[in-house]
This record gives structure tokens, sequence and C-alpha cells, in this order.
């Protein structure tokens, strides 16, 4: 045991160990605030769809070889989840098609640009770092780790202030639209802030697994918690305590940092799962 | 006092117009039931009226004491609420969300008004208990009581007493009478004709004619019509 906690202190001196446990904690924390929302409003899609488009932008931006890559990958995104929102809202079964259709493209031409206009001599490594994440939280700069505080904080900011309107959006956008308020902006909102979260999720998990982090902890906190309030702290909590141990333990064992997040999230599902059997 | 002034109203989808001609007014205290077959346009019309749908001609007219804002609506039920895991209280709370304006909290006062419109429901006692654990009655008292922090003057209902059993919906009709008895403006869509003997006017909503009177005069003349469908 105290070899152990000997090991984990010696990781923890790292500067990298420590960038890389602020970054995944609080994006761990916005992907669950936004994912509650996203579930209960079958918008969980919308967030697999861009994760795939993010993808496609990171092949892009890499070729061209854009100085600032995130925000060129951030534009992108932004602008698929408004497009996702759009046709999401005329009928249920053309905005399907119409995220699985954008998905598989971005995915595709992602993979295609990458190969075809390859600078690096291991393309299916880098396209596997892409996806997966692999070891890109490791080498985070200390510009990125501010970026993604800031970002994160806003996030936080944002929904605590707009927390009644996210309910009542959620919960029944009609009602809501009815009162005079603007549902359409709120909901534009949070498509734009899901697709932040999932660019910057990229470096954490990788643009597969994204949706992972935006889908279990609202459904593990869904199994337990009655109010809408309960889901949304306890939903936080375990997100946050997923990324954390998920971190360590891949430092501890080298295994992929991304995968090892979603697999101690599958397994604090399993858990709710279990307890609110016997509740 | 007139609330609502409808004029030449037209209703539809897209291209296509569902019913057209539609004349009434809602005054204060009224009990509007608003019936018709599937497909006439009846959700379509409160849907109208709150201004979620576009109309196709005509005028909406809302008098000077009535604001959009005002109005507590009834919605059908979606299939998002029925496993929201949300309690009684914050639903019946999001009603106060016209009067946040650009404030992003409630005040004490707000929440003490949403605590009495549960008390006036008898829901009071399920305040805790989560939305999606209630049976259908008690969740239409829920977003009855909703409805009413939105607006102590006129309530828009649409189907409520949809996949209610018989008792659970007179139960429902009891208390809108109650209220409707205490000065609450009432219109309800409905295909229960049943509702028809609390209310003081009826809309027939027909494809060529709608017809609007009150309701001793409609049900003498259209009583046989509607009854025996």
């Amino acid at each position: 045991m105290t070899n152990f906690i000997a090991t984990l202190q010696y990781y923890f001196s790292y500067p990298f160990v420590q960038y890389a446990l602020i970054v995944g904690v609080l994006i761990a924390l916005c992907s669950s605030l936004l994912g509650v929302t996203l579930v209960l409003k079958r918008f969980s899609f919308i967030g697999d769809g861009l994760s795939h488009v993010a993808f496609g932008a990171m092949a892009v931006a890499t070729v061209l070889q854009f100085t600032s890559q995130t925000l060129f990958i951030m534009i992108v995104t932004v602008i698929a989840a408004i497009f996702l929102l759009r046709t999401g809202q005329n009928t249920k079964i053309k905005g399907d098609s119409a995220i699985a259709m954008l998905s598989v493209g971005a995915l595709a031409i992602g993979y295609l640009v990458m190969n075809i206009f390859s600078t690096s001599a291991n393309v299916s490594g880098d396209v596997c770092s892409t996806l997966f994440g692999s070891t890109t939280i490791l080498t985070l700069t200390h510009f990125e780790v501010i970026v993604c505080i800031v970002m994160s904080l806003l996030v936080v900011l944002f929904y605590v202030l707009f927390y009644n309107r996210i309910f009542a959006v959620t919960f029944d956008e009609e009602f809501m639209k009815a009162t005079g308020k603007k549902v359409e902006l709120y909901n534009l909102i949070i498509a734009v802030l899901t697709a932040v979260i999932v660019v910057l999720a990229m470096n954490l998990v990788g643009s597969l697994l994204i949706t992972a982090l935006l889908i279990f902890p609202a459904l593990s906190a869904m199994k337990i918690m009655n109010s809408f309030k309960g889901v949304v702290i306890y939903s936080a909590i375990l997100s946050v305590i997923g990324a954390f141990v998920g971190i360590i333990l891949s430092i501890l064992f080298s295994t992929p940092v991304g995968a090892t997040v979603v697999f101690i999230n599958i397994m604090i599902f399993i858990i709710n799962w279990i307890i609110s059997i016997f509740k | 006092m007139s609330y609502i002034k409808i004029e030449d109203l037209s209703l539809g989808y897209d291209s296509e117009i569902v019913c057209s001609n539609i004349n009434f007014e809602i005054n204060k205290n009224d009990y509007l039931c608003i019936i018709g077959e599937n497909g006439a346009g009846k959700s379509t019309l409160i849907k109208t009226i709150l201004d979620l749908k576009e109309k196709k001609a005509g005028k909406i007219l809302f008098s000077e004491n009535l604001k959009k804002s005002e109005i507590g609506y009834l919605p059908q039920q979606t299939v998002v609420q029925k496993d929201f895991p949300a309690t009684v209280y914050e639903v019946v709370l999001s009603g106060m969300l016209s009067q946040l304006k650009y404030r992003p909290f409630y005040t004490k006062k707000e929440k003490n008004h949403a605590k009495q419109e549960m008390e006036k429901l008898g829901i009071t006692h399920l305040q805790n208990k989560s939305y999606r654990q209630l049976s259908g009655g008690q969740q239409q008292r829920v977003l009855l009581a909703r409805a009413l922090c939105a607006s102590d003057k006129i309530l828009l209902l649409d189907e409520p007493v949809t996949g209610l059993d018989p008792q659970v919906t007179q139960e429902f009709y009891g208390l809108l009478k109650s209220l409707n008895e205490q000065g609450m403006t009432i219109v309800m869509v409905s295909h229960d004709l049943s509702v028809l003997k609390y209310a003081t006017h009826v809309l027939y909503l027909k494809k060529k004619v709608p017809i609007f009177m009150e309701k001793e005069m409609f049900i003498e003349r259209y009583g046989k019509e509607i009854y025996n469908d």
C-alpha cells in the first residue's frame, strides 16, 4: 500500500500528470452537465455525430497544417451542431439519418484525407490516437490547459445561471415557448456548448468515445436520483470520479487513458443499476 | 370583458388548410369547450393562439387585460416526460418561468406561490416524489398546478384527460369547475363530450363552417349530430 502511494506521489510531481488530471476532471464535469440534457431530450447521438465531425475537421486541419488546429475544429464542429439541430427538429426520422449521414461521412473523409495527404510515417497510429485519444492528454501544453480551464468555467457558469431555463427547455419545450421564452435560442446554446465540449474532450478520450462521457454519468444518475437537481449534481460527481480514477489507473497500469475512463464509467453505471434494483 | 377575440382564422400545416372561418371570443370566466373530429384542428387552434404555430390567415386579438405570457398552458404529454427524473415541486415551480424575466433564480415569493398552487390542488404530499412515479391523474394535476403558476386568469388545456379512467377524469373536471367558479377562464380541447355539462360555450370545429355558440343553444341545435357520431 505504501508502495502504491509512493508511486502515485512520484507521478503527481510531474506537471504533465497534473495537467492531465485537471483537464480530465474539468471535461468530465462539463460533459456530464450537458449530458443530462442531451440524454433526456433524446439528443445523445448529436454528441456522437459531432465527435465524428470533429475527427474529420482535425484530419483536414492536420493536412492543411493550420497553426491553430483547435480553433478550426471548434468552428467546423459548432457549424455542424447548428445544422444538426435544425434538421433534427423537422421530423424525427429525417434528423436521425441526417446525423448518421454527417457522422459517417465526416469519419470517412477524415480517414481518406489523412491517408492521401499524410505527412507522417505512421498513419494508422495517428488515426488510432485521434479516435481513441491514447496519449494526447499526457502531452498537453500549458496554453491548452488554460484554454480548457477557461472554457470549462464558462460552461459551468452558464449552466448555473441558466439552470431554471435549462430545466424548462428539457422538460417541456412547448410550455416554455408558450410562456414567451426563446426555446430555439436555448437549444442553440446547448448544441454549441456540446460542440465545444466535444472538441475539448477529444484530448481526453478521443473522438470515438466522447459519447460515453456525455451519456454514462447521466444514465447512471437517472437510475438513482428522483429530482432533476439530484441527477445533475450526482452525475457531475460520478463523472469527475470516473475521470479521476480512470486517468490514475491508466498511468499506473499504462493502459490507454480514454478507454480506461470509459471503462470506469461503465462500472459506475453497473453499480448504480444494481443499487437501483434493490432500492 | 373579452380576453381573446378570434376573427376569420384559418389553421393548417405547411400548405394544407385544415380549418377556416373560425370566429369566436373568449370572455372572462367563460368555460369554452372545443370539440371536433380527429384532425379537425383542435390542438392546432390552441397552439396557434399560443403562437407555437403560425396562422394561415385571420386575426387573433388579445385584450389589454391579457398578455400572451399570462396564459396557463397544459399541453399534451410528451414521450420525454414519461421517464423524466424531476420532482413534483421542480415541475410546478417551472411554471413561474415567465416571472423570471432576466433573473437567473426564483425568489422566495415565487417558490411560495408554487407551493400554494400545490396546496390548492392537493398534491403537496407528493412534492418530493418523482414525476415519473406518479399515476396519470396525479401527473395531470401537477401539470395543472404548473399552468396555474403561469396564470391566474386563463387556462388552455389540450386533451387533458387522455388515458385517464372515468373516475379520475370526473375528479379532474371537478377541479377545473371549482377553479372556474373562483373566476378562472377555461378553454379546453376535448374529445370527451361528458365535459359539456360544465361548459358555458362550445366551439365545434368542422371543415366548412365552424360553429361557436353558448352551450344550451348548441345542445339544442346540434346535440343530435354530435352525440350520434
